[in-house]
């Protein structure tokens, strides 16, 4: 059967010879014209003019378009219609589009886009979280608070309290393919738009909006992105608008891809946090009451913020029960870019603040990190059999499955990470200059989409008379094999090999109303779609044999690439011709929709996921305690992916997202500066893992229990959860930098070399002091 | 003017070639190859990685900062050209796809191509060969071993280019250079006499060596260079000559050709240059650029300086010299005339005392916050001579006299250091930036000093040489 098999990645021979082909790569006509954002130099202010002559006399410029050009909805934005393609009277961040160059080269717009003199005057602008606190300046009308219990009362009877205030820092996307798109105008006021999107539903609705046509008059297409990790779920909306526009008014086929330089000051990244934290234990380490404020920095428009911070409210719990437990979520408004999905979608925020309170209750206890974990996990298997009933979340969903206990009871000794943590003791009290640190930490990471309607999925199968397979369905190809897996589970539902299975573009003209690529759901939804699409052709193929053989359907088997009738075996081919000769219908479109999902997010209970996928992670560190440099040296990890689809691309999968997790809390560092310019634009300043920073010791393994739940083939999701596995890394610096002074070292997030050397300071009661 | 290269073993000659055109653009826009990829347009992702070959041999290249006139003469090959003719994958493809090593797929291309060229020359330092290369999914694992399992498979035939039979085309002779009178000028002397005689008379010209600093000023704030001399066929301009007593180098010398003549006597520097910029950028960058272009953070003016080198400035057939140190004046000033150029820099030969510490948010090829260049000479535990130099720490590279004085003739001991360490604060007041702050700065740069004398009595003080 093809499911479970290592098969490669299925563009894999094309990406290796450069035959892949991204939006930028798509032959274009003769006469196609491109696209660049003339942007804003002010983080907030009045626009007073805006002087475009230079640009539309600067060489190749066709046209350029204004607020005033635009014949319908000036709105990009997926949620709150706060997002125009192009200002209007006001800025609100350095880089926001002001007006749209058309021109018959890239390069050509990009040079005339600098030309224009735009009068700005400048207004106060709310750039940090303190600013926007201070001004009440936030989405919704105030915090939304998810609670249990009795919080103060809990502190009260606790036998330590610790509080604490902790800074993560953002995440720039740096996809190595940046936005693009591309519009061909057709017959009849018709669109067709190729775009680098995770979500081709969205490209159409605004497209049409933008254009004042139904949703039917616009096609979208995404053959495959060059990585997305959320940053084109929502991001790619102002390319494609923008293309569609200047199509449209031209006649012409329009292509926009950004700069690396815009595209970092113009889209969203991973929101900024600061969390507030006050947690009380018993005298054994048992967490009795937690309140934590969360402090999410959303920037000038909505986007997806609010279910953003819904969810890292939704993990703040990550592994532990919490029984007494206050979460207070602000959603702050700062003219600065609006952040956006990226890869766990705030989860990673929320866990980090739980495991941040882990390290500090055990440095605050002097107790050994991991034991205080285990000792807050919530019940092994759902077990409600102990005196107090530890498998409720926050929010009132059971965990019915958890199996963290054992995955780190199998991690620590796969990993011996118990010998290894006296290792780095001893190896610590003979080293002054060079710290080591050990940590070994969980994820507990739900699945579904917050927003239960999103939970649905379609699919189209098309069978031809020769037997080979067209496939098609909403899930789009980022680069994590979706289609790949996908083609995996139709191969094996009509029993033949992946090479007779076209895998095609996502298409909105062949299945419509799709939801993004994300939440990582791609192949639990779009999976179960193509198997109930590939299901209902194999059952009329099925029938239609059984009846030429007067034998009863149940004779009929796909299996290995034929179809055995009986005792007479055909190959599928021959019985694809016959079912067609027949007058057999060989297509089918097929859908999914998550079943047991229920949730209130205002009220902030119920069954928000249908499962919950599990990983730890155990990270060696070394670190200098004279300039704070530091290295990864092992690296443990034991994965949750249920019984995978193809246990390869899904270790690919945790392999890249522990890096990319690593990389967010270490060297990626996001600075803006006083004026609200971001000054780390290009990968000259923001630095993400290069090949150098991965570990030396690199070992990562499948759990190997399937999923309880009733998911494609019992696999579990694995897009974001392995990204918090890299938690691990930065509890491990905690703990090297713990080792150099009794006093509590504070480590900040993104953990760089300067954030380490002051931590390095506290712990050596330096109050703050970089001094050594 | 024109040019003539090969391209995937097919010999191409373009006429009126506009100097500032780069090789990806010109691949992608005009070529239709459009394997090579746009990644960041300034030298830093690796995705427009092309297999650049000349007399001196193959090497990689980012496509992205390199302009048409520097690949004259070259052979090329693009990620079209990694197969064999017949279709059959190189090693590295087929690695690649056995070890699940694309996933978007974006990036593959620019790995694929440095995978291929250090086949072909036989590196198998992967960290080092690929961290020009970003890749935002795989987290690198699967691609190094993709990178291994190829590696001692045999190299294909075609891999191996010969550059244009009859060197780069110079047909029409220098007078084509002018391109009819029109602007942009540009020239591609072939010596430092002509060069000479050339700048002289434009002395408002644009000297580009690798490119990899005046691409950015192309390709991201559209700079207007003016005429344009490429020094890439300069030869006697790039040569390293090692005597008895002194070093030679020439300002054409690439990074990595510098790192060839000078790793062996002084390591450290070795594994400085291996931090400076990436395989890629290393090929193409010149120690001339380097010093030229005056940049406060560059790293081979500390370490130069640290080593006691003197520069060599030359305006038509008039040359002056001086220590490098002096070259530069303040932020962005540098004692030159318009019309003069750095022609080589000289070393005196000396015992290796030379330390060089970079601090860098990444580890590998990014740009210094701090890179601290020191080299202390005892003799019968007396500090006989200290020379300390730093970049990142004021407007320009500098030495620190204070604390160089605060050692020189003092006790080689602890108390010594300390004192050089607090010296340092009256040497540099450092600024705060997206790379650090001024207390960080402070605070490692003094650091450094320290990690000098732990390193010179035997403590480990890399995080580099720990293992688990």
């Amino acid at each position: 059967m093809t499911v479970a098999r290592n098969l490669p990645h299925d563009a894999a021979d094309l990406h290796v010879t450069g035959a892949a082909r991204y939006v930028d790569d798509i032959p274009t006509p003769s006469g196609t014209l491109h696209l660049a954002f003339g942007t804003s130099t002010v983080a907030h202010g009045s626009l007073k003019s805006l002087a475009l002559d230079k640009v539309r006399a600067a060489p190749g410029v066709v046209d350029v378009i204004t607020p005033a050009d635009l014949p319908f909805a000036n709105d990009v934005s997926p949620s709150a219609h706060d997002e125009p393609l192009l200002a209007q009277n006001k800025v609100f961040y350095v880089g926001q589009p002001l007006f749209l160059v058309v021109a018959r080269s890239h390069l050509q717009a990009r040079r005339a886009a600098r030309l224009a003199v735009a009068d700005i005057e400048p207004l106060d602008a709310i750039l940090t979280l303190e600013d926007a606190l201070a001004a009440d300046s936030r989405f919704e009308e105030g915090p939304r608070i998810y609670a249990r219990g009795d919080v103060e009362g809990a502190m009260a009877q606790a036998a330590h309290v610790v509080t604490g205030a902790f800074d993560i820092g953002g995440q720039e996307h740096f996809y190595l393919e940046g936005q693009a798109a591309l519009a061909q105008p057709q017959e009849g006021g018709d669109m067709i738009i190729m775009s680098s999107t995770q979500h081709p539903t969205e490209i159409q609705h605004k497209v049409a909006e933008a254009l004042g046509v139904p949703m039917h008059a616009v096609r979208v297409e995404t053959r495959r992105m060059g990585g997305g990790f959320g940053g084109k779920e929502s991001q790619g909306n102002a390319l494609a608008v923008a293309c569609a526009i200047a199509a449209s008014r031209t006649g012409r086929v329009c292509k926009m891809r950004y700069d690396r330089d815009d595209d970092m000051m113009i889209t969203g990244k991973r929101h900024d946090f600061r969390i507030l934290y006050k947690a009380a234990c018993d005298a054994e380490g048992r967490i009795l009451g937690i309140d934590f404020t969360h402090l999410v920095r959303c920037g000038w428009a909505q986007d997806l913020s609010l279910p953003v911070a819904d969810r890292a409210m939704l993990h703040a719990d990550n592994a532990y029960f919490l029984p007494h437990v206050r979460i207070t979520s602000h959603r702050l408004k700062t003219h600065t870019q609006s952040a956006t999905a990226f890869r766990g979608f705030g989860g990673p925020q929320g866990m980090l603040g739980i495991e941040r309170v882990m390290d500090h209750m055990a440095q605050a206890l002097d107790q050994d990190p991991l034991a205080l974990r285990r000792k807050n996990f919530y019940a092994s298997g759902g077990d409600i059999s102990g005196p107090k009933n530890r498998t409720t979340t926050p929010y009132g969903q059971t965990v019915e499955d958890f199996c963290l206990g054992e995955m780190t009871e199998r991690l620590c000794e796969t990993s011996g990470f118990v010998a290894r943590q006296a290792e780095v003791t001893a190896w610590n009290s003979t080293h002054t200059v060079l710290k080591k640190g050990l940590a070994l930490t969980p994820v507990k990471f739900g699945i579904s989409f917050t927003l239960t309607h999103l939970n649905q999925a379609g699919a189209l199968v098309h069978v031809y008379q020769d037997g080979s397979v067209h496939l098609n369905h909403g899930g789009t190809e980022m680069g994590q094999g979706l289609f790949q897996k996908v083609a995996q589970v139709a191969a094996a539902r009509f029993g033949i090999d992946t090479s007779q299975i076209r895998i095609t573009a996502t298409d909105t003209a062949k299945v419509p109303n799709t939801s993004a690529t994300a939440a990582s759901s791609g192949s639990d939804l779009n999976g179960m779609a193509v198997q109930a699409a590939c299901d209902t052709i194999r059952a009329r193929m099925a029938a239609f044999m059984a009846r030429e053989h007067q034998c009863d359907v149940a004779q009929v088997v796909f299996r290995d690439g034929e179809v055995l009738v009986g005792s007479t075996a055909y190959s599928f081919a021959q019985v694809a011709e016959k079912a067609y000769l027949g007058r057999v219908s060989l297509s089918a479109t097929g859908f999914y929709k998550t079943p047991k999902i229920a949730w209130d997010r205002l009220k902030g209970q119920g069954r928000p996921f249908f499962y919950f996928a599990y990983g730890v992670a155990a990270s060696e560190v070394v670190v200098d305690t004279l300039t704070g440099e530091n290295r990864l040296l092992r690296v443990d990890i034991l994965h949750d992916t249920g019984a995978s689809l193809n246990p390869s691309l899904d270790i690919g999968q945790i392999e890249g997202g522990f890096v990319q997790g690593a990389g967010w809390l270490t060297t990626e560092e996001l600075v803006w500066d006083r004026t609200g310019r971001l000054r780390t634009h290009a990968p000259s300043t923001y630095k993400i893992p290069a090949c150098s920073d991965r570990p030396d010791v690199f070992n990562v393994a499948l759990w190997d229990q399937q999923n309880g739940e009733e998911t494609v083939y019992r696999s579990k999701a694995v897009g974001e959860p392995p990204l918090m596995l890299g938690i691990s890394a930065f509890s491990a610096l905690s703990q090297a930098v713990q080792a150099c002074g009794p006093h509590y070292a504070d480590l900040q997030a993104p953990a760089t070399a300067e954030a380490i050397l002051r931590a390095i300071g506290r712990a050596r009661g330096a109050g703050g002091s970089d001094v050594v | 003017m024109n040019i003539t290269f090969r391209l995937n073993g097919e010999t191409v000659s373009l006429s009126n070639v506009a100097p500032t055109t780069t090789l990806l653009d010109w691949l992608r826009d005009t070529r239709g190859l459009t394997g090579t990829k746009e990644g960041c347009n300034e030298g830093d992702c690796g995705a427009c990685t092309v297999m650049a070959t000349d007399e001196t041999g193959a090497r990689a290249l980012n496509a992205c900062i390199l302009f048409l006139p520097q690949i004259n003469g070259m052979a090329i090959r693009t990620v079209e050209g990694i197969a064999a003719p017949d279709g059959t994958l190189h090693p590295m493809q087929q690695a690649m796809i056995d070890q699940h090593g694309s996933q978007c797929g974006f990036c593959t291309p620019g790995f694929v191509v440095s995978m291929a060229t250090a086949h072909l020359n036989g590196a198998t330092n992967y960290d080092t060969e690929l961290a020009g290369n970003l890749c935002r999914c795989t987290g690198y694992a699967p691609i190094i071993r993709a990178a291994e399992q190829a590696q001692h498979e045999a190299v294909p035939d075609h891999m191996h280019d010969t550059p244009v039979p009859n060197g780069p085309n110079t047909a029409g002779g220098k007078a084509a250079g002018f391109g009819g009178g029109q602007p942009p000028l540009w020239v591609q002397p072939t010596s430092s006499d002509e060069l000479a005689a050339w700048y002289s008379a434009h002395p408002t010209a644009t000297l580009i060596g690798g490119a990899t600093d005046v691409g950015l000023c192309v390709n991201k704030d559209f700079r207007d260079l003016g005429p344009i001399a490429f020094l890439n066929r300069c030869a006697d301009l790039a040569t390293v000559t090692v005597s008895e007593s002194e070093i030679r180098i020439g300002a054409a010398a690439t990074l990595t050709a510098l790192r060839q003549s000078l790793g062996p006597l002084h390591p450290s520097l070795a594994t400085l240059i291996d931090r400076y910029g990436s395989v890629q950028v290393r090929n193409a960058a010149t120690i001339g650029g380097n010093i030229a272009n005056g940049s406060p953070i560059g790293d081979g003016p500390p370490a130069l300086i640290a080593l006691g080198a003197t520069l060599h400035l030359r305006m038509a057939d008039e040359r002056r010299q001086m220590a490098l140190e002096d070259f530069f004046l303040d932020y962005g000033k540098q004692d030159r005339r318009p019309g003069e150029f750095v022609e080589f820099i000289t070393l005196p030969r000396q015992p290796d005392r030379l330390k060089c510490y970079k601090l860098s948010k990444r580890f590998d090829q990014d740009i210094s916050a701090v890179c601290g260049c020191f080299s202390i000479t005892v003799e019968n535990d007396l500090v006989r001579e200290a020379r300390v130099a730093f970049g990142g720490m004021a407007g320009v590279p500098k030495r620190a006299e204070k604390a160089e004085a605060a050692l020189r003739g003092a006790s080689w001991s602890e108390k010594t250091v300390r004192g050089a360490m607090s010296a340092l604060d009256a040497d540099f007041t450092p600024l705060s930036d997206m790379r650090a702050s001024a207390n960080y700065r402070m605070t490692s740069a003094r650091n450094m000093l320290w990690r000098y004398w732990l390193e010179d009595n035997g403590t480990t003080v890399s995080v580099r040489e720990v293992s688990v």
